[in-house]
């Protein structure tokens, strides 16, 4: 027992990162079940980062009401994100993403309430491990149970072919709003369990290095795999760790890695558990 | 004062111009985002830095780090794309590769060089004498910038149009399966394809370090992400489209600065790129016109 | 009551690709509708089905105007088709397809209900948990059919379902569409193959370049001079 509690403090920081990256994973594997590679999941992050540390750094705010509060801005901000980015797909919907998660990074950079390039410090400690791991535990219920209805069955259908989807009576544009609301939302959540668990946050937290990190860890988990996602996010965010006695070799190591698991399983973690076709919940 | 500025958004804008073209030819070509071109942009640019440190007069050093960066993208395709191809991973994944591609390039470029910024010592880019047309002033070395890459697009421009291996690029780029019936050898005409994507996008690199007189391992940031709004406003595939976004966005950019929104110009370049992806899904020139060039 | 098209014109930028269209479609009637590539065919029904915006004309089904109304809302009430194309949901198996095509009813497809419509579409040796791309051709042609068999169309619209297939397979589609017009749904038939629109067909309509040229019986139609010059160039003799 002791030796678990030993391993907890070496280790709790990477712990609560791997929380908070799960967590991540899942708010961008949401879009790409639906066939949407919407890239802004790290402004949504971002969004609701600055939203909850500002009200708990200035309005003294208890963390479950930050948290509340900044997971509505963020679900709100996604939905709306929605409606200009819906007859985009593909790499042109991506790049949109991402020229406005610039738009917030530079926001954030210029705007006094959000501390500018410096950024936002002296945020309460509060998100523990126990609350992070909480939040996990309900996103992924959350999500098993969404997985039942037939509204999973449209994601599936709009991701495989979206003019045969019209053609069976599902209504896309909906389904697309409210998928990418739905990764607003749990970005946002670990957006604000990331400000409470970081001593200060920065506009470059949230920006396309972020991005392309979650992407990796979803692509590599398995695109539209939710448990590769949390795999692929488990993993990646284990291995600069694990590699750490690499010293200076260990950056290198990490993108050989990453591009040997990628070219020696292109469907990701979860082709290995994965056999003939796409189960979907009917 | 207008003309100045215009005139300093047309030098940044030849600038990515280039660099947007390497991107669109590759995603003309194999509908993939090349995430490692930033990688290439920089790994050229301290590479003519060390041909200039070992003598090499500027120009040379140019030439040689814009070859490199060819073989680099030579080299990318093989390790990272071309494996995927055969097994039909789809747009998706080799993405992911690039990223690991570039993570390394990066590890390697910062292992080699160190994490401070280099500087040319030779070729007196920091007394370059200033000419005076009218109402505007530029420096020698940045009309020579501008000269270089105007050049280069001009040559690829006319690569494409007149030139066996352009119409096979175009054939490629047009429909993949329909270019390999009629006989054009798909891996050497996507290697070649690289060669030219990624030399232009080193040369890019190079003459960004030259203007700036600035070699850093983050360099490739800032352009990584505008390459990509300005694909989008030329629209995918278009060579004509990335050149000409690039001065817009090039002139945006400047007149940003001019208007003194510099802190802001980001958002604004973005911001211009969302509302025309919004009001015009496929840019101002389209997919199609890869076949034009 | 039924489906009604009714003066449908479609225009393609400045091309017309369908002008004054009329047809009706009855419930428990196969009507066909034949005419040379490009004539307009598929055309017609995307523009039923909510994919391309009429021009003038009206479409309306039971009464009720469906031109206009997104494409989902317009499968919601009733319309189902197949793909000239086949799009199926490949990478799913057979029981998601089913279920993609009930989606918009209540409730789940019961195994019955499956068994079922694998027997109508005629496949009922086909295993629920294959994954449909890798089901023989045939087989896939027929899965769009059961697909669109569950939504519980009043209309259904196949286009070209008999492409690819060899001549004992078009002879069972025969049973397999006269079986579905039976069970009352009106079904309109986009096809080549002139055999299989003789012995499906109630009656046919002739589309040449975006008008319609000639209507009647099939044995009507292969006759009429004007359809034959439409596919053939003039002087040729009946239609097969």
């Amino acid at each position: 027992m002791s030796y678990l509690l030993d391993f907890y403090a070496k280790h709790s920081r990477l712990i609560d990162q791997i929380g908070i990256n799960a967590i991540l994973a899942l708010s961008l594997s949401v879009s790409l079940q639906a066939g949407q590679l919407a890239l802004a999941q790290a402004a949504f992050m971002g969004i609701a980062a600055y939203v909850s540390a500002i009200l708990a750094v200035q309005a003294h705010w208890p963390l479950l009401a930050t948290m509340l509060v900044a997971m509505l801005a963020s679900t709100a901000v996604a939905a709306l994100l929605a409606l200009p980015v819906r007859r985009l797909r593909g790499v042109f919907l991506a790049i949109a993403t991402i020229g406005f998660g610039e738009i917030v990074r530079v926001f954030a950079n210029n705007l006094s309430i959000t501390g500018g390039a410096e950024g936002l410090s002296s945020i309460p400690n509060d998100a523990t491990t126990p609350v992070i791991y909480a939040s996990l535990a309900l996103v992924a219920l959350a999500l098993v149970g969404l997985s039942r209805t037939k509204f999973a069955l449209a994601v599936a259908l709009v991701r495989e072919d979206e003019h045969a989807a019209r053609g069976v009576g599902i209504d896309v544009g909906t389904v697309r709003i409210l998928s990418l609301a739905l990764g607003g939302a749990i970005a946002g959540l670990a957006g604000a369990l990331y400000a409470h668990a970081s001593f200060f946050i920065t506009p470059t937290d949230f920006g396309f290095q972020r991005m392309e990190q979650i992407l990796v860890w979803c692509v590599v988990g398995g695109v539209t795999s939710p448990l590769g996602a949390v795999l692929g996010a488990t993993g990646l965010s284990i291995l600069p760790e694990a590699i750490r006695f690499l010293a200076d070799y260990r950056e290198v190591f990490n993108g050989i890695i990453l591009l040997a698991v990628i070219l020696f399983a292109p469907g990701g973690l979860a082709s290995f558990w994965r056999r003939g076709a796409v189960r979907v919940n009917v | 004062m207008i003309a100045q500025q215009l005139l300093n958004g047309l030098f940044l804008g030849a600038v990515y111009a280039l660099f947007a073209v390497g991107y669109t030819l590759v995603f003309g070509v194999l509908d993939i985002l090349n995430l490692a071109h930033a990688a290439i942009f920089t790994a050229a640019a301290f590479a003519a830095f060390s041909l200039a440190a070992d003598g090499l007069p500027l120009p040379l050093a140019f030439a040689g780090a814009t070859v490199l960066g060819g073989i680099m993208g030579i080299l990318l395709d093989r390790v990272a794309f071309a494996p995927l191809r055969a097994r039909n991973a789809g747009t998706l994944v080799p993405l992911i590769s690039s990223i690991g591609v570039a993570i390394i390039i990066g590890a390697a470029l910062r292992g080699i060089y160190g994490v401070d910024e280099r500087h040319f010592t030779t070729g007196g880019l920091d007394t370059a004498p200033a000419i005076h047309l009218g109402p505007v002033t530029f420096t020698t070395v940045e009309l020579a910038i501008f000269l270089a890459a105007v050049v280069l697009m001009l040559v690829l421009s006319w690569t494409l149009r007149a030139t066996t291996l352009g119409r096979r690029i175009r054939a490629v780029a047009e429909d993949r399966v329909a270019a390999a019936l009629l006989g054009v050898d798909l891996e050497r005409t996507i290697a070649a394809t690289f060669f030219i994507a990624s030399g232009l996008g080193g040369a890019a690199g190079v003459l960004t370090a030259l203007e700036y007189n600035s070699v850093t391992l983050d360099m490739g940031g800032p352009i990584e992400l505008k390459g990509l709004a300005v694909i989008i406003l030329g629209g995918m595939g278009s060579v004509t489209g990335a050149v000409i976004g690039g001065f817009i966005l090039g002139a945006v950019e400047t007149l940003a600065i001019a208007f003194g929104l510099s802190a802001w110009r980001d958002a604004i370049l973005f911001g211009v790129m969302f509302l025309l992806l919004v009001a015009r899904p496929t840019g101002l020139f389209g997919k199609r016109a890869l076949r034009e060039a | 009551m039924s489906l009604v098209l009714a003066d449908v014109g479609v225009r393609y930028g400045g091309v017309a690709a369908l002008q004054d269209v009329s047809l009706i479609v009855e419930r428990g009637h196969v009507l066909g509708l034949i005419g040379p590539n490009g004539a307009g065919k598929t055309t017609l029904v995307n523009a039923t089905t909510g994919l391309a915006p009429l021009a003038s004309g009206t479409i309306a089904l039971d009464g009720i105007r469906i031109d206009g109304l997104p494409p989902h809302r317009i499968a919601r009430s009733g319309i189902a088709r197949t793909y000239q194309n086949i799009r199926l949901f490949a990478a799913l198996d057979v029981h998601a397809n089913l279920a993609a095509g009930a989606y918009a009813r209540p409730g789940r497809l019961t195994a019955d209900e499956i068994a079922t419509l694998l027997e109508r579409a005629g496949i009922s040796g086909a295993d629920p948990g294959t994954r449909a791309g890798s089901l023989p051709y045939g087989d896939q042609r027929r899965l769009e059919i059961a697909r669109a068999l569950a939504a519980q169309p009043v209309v259904l619209m196949l286009d070209e379902p008999a492409a690819g297939m060899n001549p004992a397979e078009t002879t069972r589609l025969v049973e397999t569409i006269r079986a579905i017009a039976a069970s009352g749904i009106a079904v309109l038939l986009i096809e080549h193959d002139m055999t299989l629109v003789r012995a499906a067909c109630d009656s046919v309509v002739v589309l040449n370049f975006g008008e319609v040229i000639a209507r009647g019986t099939p044995a009507e139609v292969a006759r009429d001079p004007v359809v034959v010059e439409a596919y053939l160039g003039s002087g040729a003799e009946a239609l097969a």
